[in-house]
């Protein structure tokens, strides 16, 4: 199928890269170790703070650093060829292919997240168990809710990261919309310090963004924090964001298709 | 001969000024863009320290010190990262220069290629970091309740001179690295953002052999940590000579005279491109 | 003593390529190998070889980009490699392939960033930035920023910038790459008039012949890493194609010619192309031919000097010396 040989070729091309594949992951061990140690700090000073105890915060910032590329929660991935290709006015020929737009590139997007994840999600994953002690899925039912929700992690940051891709066929250019959406995704998706830690109503705030389906979801089901019914409504809090996401996504795309159409790219 | 190098010296410092200042030009002839992302960088960078502001909205210590203390600390380390990063930044680009063979342009320059290097596309966007590493530094002194002796207040300006040295010898060390592998420019980011990240905290949050680590191997504890414990008046965790806390200048000259070392070293590798 | 000098040069790269999925070879690639010339002042030198034969990888020796694995080298008495920079400033280098220039920058810019970084003095700058943007036309570009200069446009900034400094080498790699009929007869005026009016030295690689043929006196040919030959433009002609041609226009369409000395090659309709030594005098041929047949006209073709290079390249090895 068409769409699955996106994916492999996808998936191929990002694992010729074998030296940046190996900085990367000696990045993220570093810095799992550095947000580590902050956390033991913390948890040390307050054991229930923001209801983890200290190894549910080791296991979630070892997670969120395998996380980073999966989820590719600083931009990049597929939706960046496309603003090259925006640029470049090479887009007229994409949006005249008889195959769904969005598809195509999230097909791409999803080898590159599989490709991740074997690398670069598993490997900061093994060293972190290593270093730490780490918590692991109770349950097969965690294992499978922890499964779908990277997946659809995945796509609800592929729909944010394309829409401000798409910013490029307005603006030619997604530098600055990407740097600002880089920060709102990094200190959203608790990257730097947990969602949990969030004082009072910010902490209700920050729960129900997209960004929290980046990395706070997952990681609730992979502790064993959401079961039953808890999972299956942390899920579909993920692809309700996924499905406005993508509406928002095919609008804006309808949009510049005819930008396109009208001023020939 | 050591007239010669001084004269060197004082010519690559020149060009690098005409270099940058030329750069500067340009990304002042696109005025709102500019300050734009100047001000966009001194958020993106502040939400670092709203991240552990955040974290003490749950505890009121960390490793024993305050959320002033960590402010001074957290200012001191970004200060000088940000000099750093404002003075050679861009740096790190050689090694997408290297694979584009674009760096035989820089070659065929007569400006040493080190300043050439530092002085690739400025970005003077990058003082946002620093202001607001400013912010937070000016905001800690005034919430610690400190005695300025002449000597702490001294130490501030040798800290950050000390700090910003050390950084830019990792920038370099990490630059130069890409001469061997081109696709490895990740790595250097665990040492130039990581020392910055680690040296945010108190050290007394990681073990005692990281922080011997962290004097002794990739010596970042000397950015900011041992004058910090002079200024704040802090007993050292390892129990090491007071004169630590004076040492930033050895550390940053081994690490520079190690980054001068690579760099050579690295230059006299480049093999340029095949075609 | 010769401008540039060079001695049992070689340079060899390690290439580790893949085989298999993760396993890697090393591989030694002499890209030059041995080689020895020198270039006098004032001469206008053109380099030729096939893809891959070390062309590029000499000039880099030659301008201290490229460290070589053996060998010693001199150019304005300068060792490349330790006195890189000092060499910078008595050198200027045209690279058809890659910009020198900031793709940000206007020309007037990058000009004016040249004149501080090589230190040149104003009216010097002012008379040497006149003279070019008149020779080179490049009056309408000054305010382009490089990245959106046509090729053509760009190579002329990019010669204006490599001589600005007033160079006592220029060389060129390449420099008519991608250039129409037109741009390539005035980029070649304009070399000749440097190196006639300005007295610098050139030596330039390139693989359209015809630049060598109407700017160079003499030609190096390089295979392989070394030299298989060296000498003028007519000493390449004898060298490579041993052989002449007359071409014979009959009055009637006939069987092949049949002469002492000479072989037909090809017959079309009245007319035949024979071949001869090229050491041979024409004159016994013509006479026989004129002797034996009704002959409406005739015409001696040169070797295509496209033939001979053809044939150095691809040539059996008795042709190879160095
Ligand atoms: N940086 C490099 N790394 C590895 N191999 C190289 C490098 N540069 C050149 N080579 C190899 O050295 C040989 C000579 O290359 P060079 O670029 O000098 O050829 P050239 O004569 O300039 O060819 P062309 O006419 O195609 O430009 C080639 O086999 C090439 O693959
Ligand atoms: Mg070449």
């Amino acid at each position: 199928m068409l769409y699955v040989a996106l994916a492999v070729r996808a998936f191929r091309r990002y694992s010729t890269y074998i030296a940046a594949t190996l900085a990367g992951i000696f990045t993220n061990c570093v810095f799992g170790v550095i947000i580590s140690f902050t956390y033991i700090a913390v948890w040390q000073q307050n054991p229930d703070a923001g209801g983890y105890d200290v190894t549910d915060a080791l296991t979630y910032c070892w997670l969120a650093q395998a996380m980073i590329m999966t989820v590719a929660i600083w931009g990049g991935g597929a939706p960046d060829e496309l603003a090259a290709r925006i640029r470049t006015g090479d887009v007229a020929i994409d949006l005249y292919r008889p195959v769904n737009f969005l598809g195509w590139w999230l097909a791409s997007d999803l080898g590159r997240a599989a490709y991740h994840l074997l690398t670069r999600g598993l490997a900061p994953t093994a060293v972190g168990a290593l270093l730490f002690d780490l918590r692991f899925p109770p349950s097969m039912a965690a294992w499978a809710g922890f499964l779908v929700a990277v997946v659809l992690a995945v796509v609800v940051s592929f729909a944010i990261r394309m829409l401000v891709a798409s910013s490029a066929f307005w603006l030619l250019d997604q530098a600055g919309v990407k740097n600002l959406a880089a920060v709102f995704s990094m200190f959203f998706s608790g990257l730097v310090v947990p969602l949990v830690l969030f004082p009072g109503w910010t902490r209700d705030v920050v729960m129900v963004l997209p960004w929290s389906a980046f990395v706070q979801v997952p990681v609730d089901i992979w502790l064993g924090r959401r079961t039953g019914v808890s999972l299956l409504s942390g899920l579909a809090f993920q692809v309700g964001w996924c499905v406005v996401l993508l509406a928002l996504c095919a609008l804006v795309l309808r949009r510049a298709n005819r930008k396109v159409v009208v001023q020939g790219g | 001969m050591a007239s010669r190098t001084a004269q060197q010296l004082l010519w690559g410092g020149r060009a690098y000024l005409i270099l940058s200042w030329m750069w500067i030009r340009v990304s002042m002839s696109y005025r709102t863009s500019f300050v734009v992302l100047t001000l966009g960088q001194f958020f993106i960078t502040g939400l670092d320290f709203v991240a552990i502001v955040i974290m003490f909205a749950s505890v009121d210590a960390l490793g024993g010190f305050s959320l002033a203390e960590i402010g001074f600390l957290y200012g001191g380390s970004g200060l000088c990262l940000g000099l750093a990063d404002l003075t050679l930044g861009n740096i790190e680009r050689l090694g997408n220069r290297i694979r584009m063979g674009t760096f035989d342009a820089m070659m065929v320059r007569p400006v040493p290629l080190y300043a050439q290097a530092c002085a690739d596309e400025f970005s003077l966007r990058r003082i946002g970091r620093i202001t607001q590493a400013l912010f937070v530094l000016a905001w800690s002194i005034t919430a610690l309740d400190l005695d300025w002796s002449v000597a702490r207040v001294l130490m501030v300006p040798y800290l950050v001179l000390c700090g910003t040295l050390i950084f830019l010898a990792i920038f370099t060390l990490g630059a130069a690295f890409q001469f061997w592998t081109t696709d490895g420019s990740e790595a250097a980011n665990a040492f130039t953002y990581g020392g910055n990240t680690v040296t945010q905290y108190p050290l007394t949050i990681y073990p005692t052999e990281a922080i011997k680590a962290l004097t002794f191997i990739v010596p970042v504890a000397f950015v900011n940590w041992y004058p910090s414990l002079f200024i704040l008046g802090r007993p050292d965790p390892l129990g090491l000579p007071a004169a630590m806390q004076f040492a930033a200048p050895v550390a940053a000259l081994v690490l520079g005279l190690l980054a001068a070392l690579a760099w050579r070293s690295g230059v006299r590798r480049y093999r340029s491109t095949g075609s | 003593m010769s401008l540039i000098q060079v001695e049992n040069l070689s340079r060899t790269f390690v290439v580790r390529r893949r085989v298999g999925r993760f396993r890697r070879e090393a591989q030694v690639v002499r890209a030059v190998d041995d080689l020895s010339f020198t270039v006098d002042r004032g001469e206008m030198v053109g380099y030729i070889g096939p893809n891959g034969a070390g062309k590029s990888t000499t000039i880099k020796m030659l301008t201290g980009i490229l460290v070589p694995t053996a060998g010693r080298l001199s150019v304005a008495g300068i060792d490349p490699s330790r006195d890189r920079v000092e060499l910078t400033r008595r050198i200027g280098v045209v690279f058809g392939q890659r910009t020198t220039l900031w793709w940000d920058l206007p020309l007037r810019d990058s000009f004016e960033l040249l004149r501080r970084i090589y230190r040149v003095d104003t009216a010097r700058f002012r008379r040497n930035l006149a003279e070019f943007t008149e020779l080179l036309d490049l009056g309408g570009l000054l305010d382009t920023p490089v990245r959106q200069l046509s090729l053509g446009q760009r190579m002329r900034g990019d010669l204006a910038a490599a001589l600005l400094h007033d160079p006592e080498i220029l060389y060129l790699d390449e420099p008519t790459i991608g250039l129409d009929v037109v741009s390539k007869g005035r980029l070649r005026e304009f070399l000749r008039s440097i190196n006639t009016e300005r007295d610098v030295t050139l030596l330039l690689t390139t693989h359209d012949l015809q630049d060598i043929e109407q700017l160079c006196s003499r030609v190096m040919v390089i295979d392989h890493g070394s030299l298989v030959y060296d000498g003028t433009l007519a000493g390449l002609h004898a060298r490579g194609s041993s052989t002449r041609t007359l071409v014979v226009d009959l009055v009637d369409a006939a069987d092949p010619i049949d002469v002492p000395g000479a072989d037909v090659r090809r017959v079309d309709g009245p007319r035949q192309w024979l071949s001869f030594p090229a050491d041979a005098s024409a004159a016994p041929v013509v006479a026989a031919v004129a002797a034996r047949y009704d002959v409406a006209d005739l015409s001696i073709s040169e070797p295509d000097i496209e033939d001979v290079i053809r044939q150095i390249y691809t040539g059996p090895d008795q042709l190879r010396f160095s």
